[in-house]
């Protein structure tokens, strides 16, 4: 059987400032099963791309293997995707990053591609903080092999064949935080409210920005039981604040009474409003943010919004001083010494 | 006891040193200025994989002649290690010179009657004339560099020369060093006839010629080739080829403006990483490299296969030491030629190629990069622990500053402009190659998914068959056409006459050219190439043809390039004798002679045969 979306879209679609509609920063039609969280993420992406007037051919999309890599297909047609192996987007990411400073790297990954096979290069392009966007479709699960329990599957959660994990699961956010990530951020697939503003954030943070996004997988972990389903995340969801991203120079607003709010300014002058803030948690402090995280699995809540944000942050390009010329635009001229510069290097072996 | 022969130029030199002693400068000190009276020499570090107090040996060959292999038997022993000393003594040959610290008196088993013995009291001079601990252990190397002198006829301004400019704005230094040699040379004037039968006379045979080592050539090689990004592991021997890319880029890879750097060098958190770095720099149009041994390349066997089938440039530098597994990391060999060439699960094949002096090393990995791009593919450079981390007397560099770089079929937002429908694995020219576009290029044409996974000419996945198929088969259209891009062997021959030929390549060269010499010193002549590539051009094949025995001459246990001609050319498998090393020790003249007559000998039975 096979779907064939149909190309008709209203004419009346309103178009962002650079004169396109949303259905340019769609991509190919998805073969996920359906229901599952990863498309709503990607809908997430082609939105949030959309509202910031993003050129896709000026954005690159990485991924590793699995359903959750798989997405970048579905979204984002216009820009260059690599699909590389299992666990190892991050390296690939970080050579693409290195040729081009210029473009946004996107990266995508799940929990299996990221806690197991691909927790070594997870764990060194944090400490490396690449300029780049890191989202985990994180489902508890390896769906593409049909349902076994990955590392970030929550000790006792039920798997569909009624099977308790007996491991501790390995909380992604936390360690990111724990590494020195610049940007951490925890969302749920079902709430695009605050998902879209945060892979904004996330897009405009200039190093590297982490969201794990819980995103159930619907036909192999959304059981009773399970502590990644849609029912028990809706659950135990404990937002951090609601969001708001206000991009740079827009007037702001704010509806929320004082005390309740507060705007993180980013980088290149954008502001995260966050409003309804939890108590005890500063965005801008690690340990209040490792505190709560941590008082929240005590009383088995999923914290989510921003839950950290650093105040300074030098990406790999300024730490190790590459020039601002993107190096894949340099040419012999500027890279080849010549010959009578090699002579002077032959006399130096006489 | 001596022998009376006089030999000029033609002898060996072993120093048994302990590592971590500062011997090696001095030992290197010793090799240069014999270079610099031009006459051919070749030193090998034979050390362990330690830091500090192990066994270490530094063999010099010098050989007017020019054979630039090791030889087998040992002229004399610098014998300064107590730990090795028993073994060191037991590899002179007979009639050979021991020369050794004196300042204790030789144990009984250290005698043989028939060698002879220079007692040099190497400790009770350093003690006697210098105060500090580092300096009375590191002039005592000087010291016997010096009594060297004396014995062997070195020129003596040639290592002041020498010492002048490693000293170079600490001149201070030098008056030690110059009072160190002195001690030598005139305990050597007062004490022993001098200088022995075999010695040295200035020849200038060298001309242009340099003396270093492959990974620096490879690391320059790099710099001019335009290699922007770098990522690897630390891993023996190849750690230097990036060092040496790092060390240039930071005198030639400076922007003048801003300061900053034209490069990018990561240090990755293990092979694979680094690998994947070098891919996707490749895919975003950067010039990208790593270099690794044996243990590296197996792990980045997987990423491999996806730059092979996703046609990603890569550029990998194998240098390559003794395995399996860790096996000796220290020693060399010529053992991941298999590997190297079928990388990764499926029906995968890479592009090698054989560099076997500095010389080459320079300019293969300037054309690793060139074929990269030209054949979207990855291309590894074989080359070796022998050729990477010993110094090799070779011709000088040499860049053709007409020469462009070849970035291969590459759609700029013009070209795309102009096409109705980009497909990347189109085959346009109908040569395998396809187009590809590079990320950022134009907003609404190029823009491609690079996967791993089945796709078809539009790089959309599929898994219908006959997409599959297709994709599979321009694969070795490519390849066939890579066949006529990679380097030619090189032939001894103009035409091919002999009924027995020899074919070899890397470092064997030296030794196999030394023990074809020999051969046909002895009156019969053997037809021969070296192999600089794979896949093998028509020449090669051509080369077996016309040839009813053909000797392959290889430096590993399962005679893996005779197994590869086997396989990609159905080249009968009696048809390929092989000659094998794989002690971990380069390969020698005499070794080759001893295994092509003893097979002639035991198995081999050709008729009128005028060869050999």
């Amino acid at each position: 059987m096979s779907y064939i979306r149909p190309k008709f879209r209203h004419p009346e679609l309103p178009k962002n400032k650079l004169g396109y509609s949303v259905d340019f920063y769609e991509g190919a039609l998805s073969t996920l099963c359906a229901g599952c969280g990863h498309d709503s993420i990607s809908a997430g992406v082609i939105q949030a791309c959309y509202e910031m007037n993003i050129e896709p051919h000026r954005l690159a999309k990485l991924s590793g293997i699995g359903c959750s890599s798989k997405t970048p297909a579905y979204f984002l047609s216009n820009s260059h995707g690599f699909n590389s192996v299992h666990g190892r987007m991050p390296s690939v990411a970080t050579g693409a990053n290195l040729a081009n400073r210029d473009l946004i790297y996107f990266g995508v990954s799940g929990d299996g591609d990221t806690a197991s096979i691909g927790m070594g290069q997870f764990v060194h392009v944090i400490r490396r903080n690449l300029n780049m966007i890191y989202i985990v479709m994180n489902n508890g699960c390896y769906g593409l092999t049909k349902g076994q329990d990955s590392a970030t599957a929550d000790n006792g959660s039920k798997n569909k064949s009624g099977q308790v994990n007996p491991f501790e699961s390995i909380d992604l956010a936390s360690l990111a935080i724990e590494l020195g990530a610049g940007f951490v951020a925890q969302s749920f697939s079902g709430d695009k409210t605050q998902l879209i503003p945060l892979i904004k954030a996330a897009i405009k943070h200039p190093g590297f920005a982490f969201i794990n996004v819980i995103s159930p997988c619907v036909t192999f972990n959304n059981n009773v039981g399970s502590t990644k389903s849609y029912d028990y995340v809706r659950e135990h969801l404990d937002a951090t604040s609601t969001i708001d991203f206000v991009p740079e120079m827009k007037e702001i607003k704010t509806n929320y009474e004082e005390g309740s709010t507060k705007n993180v300014k980013m980088h290149d002058g954008s502001v995260l409003q966050l409003n309804k803030l939890a108590k005890d948690w500063d965005p801008m402090n690690r340990q209040s943010v490792a505190n709560a995280m941590m008082i929240a699995k005590s009383k088995g809540e999923i914290l989510t919004g921003l839950l950290y944000m650093s105040p300074n942050t030098v990406d790999l390009h300024n730490t190790i001083q590459t020039s601002e010329r993107a190096l894949n635009s340099l040419t012999k001229k500027d890279l080849c010494p010549g010959n009578e510069i090699l002579k002077t290097i032959n006399a130096e072996f006489r | 006891m001596s022998l009376n022969t006089t030999k000029i130029n033609d002898f060996v030199i072993r120093f048994a040193n302990v590592n971590g002693t500062g011997s090696a400068s001095a030992n290197f000190l010793f090799t240069k200025a014999i270079f610099r009276m031009g006459i051919p020499v070749t030193p090998k570090n034979i050390f362990p994989s330690n830091i500090q107090g192990l066994p270490t040996w530094y063999e010099v060959r010098v050989s007017e002649k020019g054979y630039l292999g090791r030889r087998e038997g040992i002229d004399l022993i610098v014998a300064v290690n107590p730990q090795s000393m028993l073994a060191d003594i037991k590899s002179l040959r007979s009639g050979g010179y021991l020369l050794y610290d004196s300042s204790k008196k030789l144990h009984s088993e250290y005698l043989r009657e028939d060698i002879n013995y220079i007692g040099i009291p190497l400790m009770e001079m350093c003690n006697e004339n210098y105060t500090d601990a580092r300096q009375r252990q590191l002039f005592k190397n000087i010291i016997y560099v010096g009594a060297l002198a004396a014995l062997l006829s070195i020129e003596f301004k040639e290592i002041e020369g020498l010492l002048a400019e490693q000293f170079k704005g600490k001149e201070k230094l030098i008056p030690a060093n110059i009072k160190a040699l002195n001690l030598g040379m005139d305990f050597v004037y007062k004490n022993f006839k001098y200088p022995l039968e075999f010695h040295l006379e200035r020849r200038d045979l060298l001309k242009e010629s340099i003396m270093i080592d492959g990974n620096s050539a490879c690391g320059l090689g790099a710099v001019y080739a335009g290699a922007t990004v770098a990522a690897w592991y630390p891993i023996t021997p190849s750690t230097s080829v990036v060092e040496a890319f790092n060390d240039y880029s930071k005198d030639l890879r400076i922007d003048k403006i801003s300061g900053k750097k034209n490069v990018a060098i990561v240090q990755a958190e293990d092979e694979l990483a680094a690998i994947g770095m070098v891919i996707g720099a490749n895919w975003n149009g950067a010039r990208a490299f790593t270099a690794t041994s044996g243990p590296g390349l197996s792990l980045m066997n997987e990423f491999l296969g996806l730059a092979y089938f996703a046609e990603v440039p890569t550029v990998l530098i194998d240098v390559q030491r003794t395995g399996p597994s860790t096996g000796m990391p220290t020693r060399t060999q010529q053992s991941d030629i298999l590997e190297a060439a079928y990388a990764s699960h499926g029906d995968t094949k890479h592009v090698l190629l054989f560099p076997s002096t500095p010389k080459e090393c320079f300019d293969m990995t300037i054309e690793c990069f060139d074929l990269a791009e030209q054949l979207q593919t990855p291309i590894i450079l074989m080359t070796d622990l022998d050729l990477g981390m010993n110094d090799h007397i070779s011709p000088p560099f040499v860049w053709d500053d007409k020469r462009e770089y070849n970035r291969g079929k590459v759609l700029d937002a013009e070209a795309l402009e102009n096409i109705e429908k980009f497909g990347r694995y189109l085959d346009v020219d109908k040569d395998g190659i396809p187009y590809r576009t590079i990320p950022g290029t134009h907003p609404t044409k190029g823009s491609f998914f690079t996967r791993g996974t089945s796709r078809d000419e539009y790089a959309i996945y599929t898994e219908d068959s006959d997409a599959y198929q297709r994709n599979m088969d321009r694969l070795i259209r490519k390849w066939n056409t890579a066949k006529d891009m990679v380097p030619e062997p090189q032939l001894y021959q103009k035409s091919n006459n002999c009924e027995v030929g020899i074919l070899f390549f890397g470092t064997s060269t030296y030794s196999a050219e030394e023990a074809m010499d020999q051969i046909n010193h002895n009156g019969v002549i053997v037809d021969a190439i070296r192999i600089k590539s794979f896949p093998f051009n028509n020449t090669v094949e051509q080369f077996i043809n016309e040839h009813q025995k053909v000797f392959v001459i290889e430096q590993n246990r399962d005679a893996q390039m005779k197994s590869l001609l086997m396989i990609e050319l159905q080249i009968d498998p009696n048809k390929l004798i092989s000659v094998l090393n794989y002690d971990g020790m380069p390969i020698t003249a005499e070794n080759i002679l001893k295994q092509v007559s003893n097979k002639i000998k035991s198995n081999l039975h050709i008729e009128k045969s005028k060869s050999i």
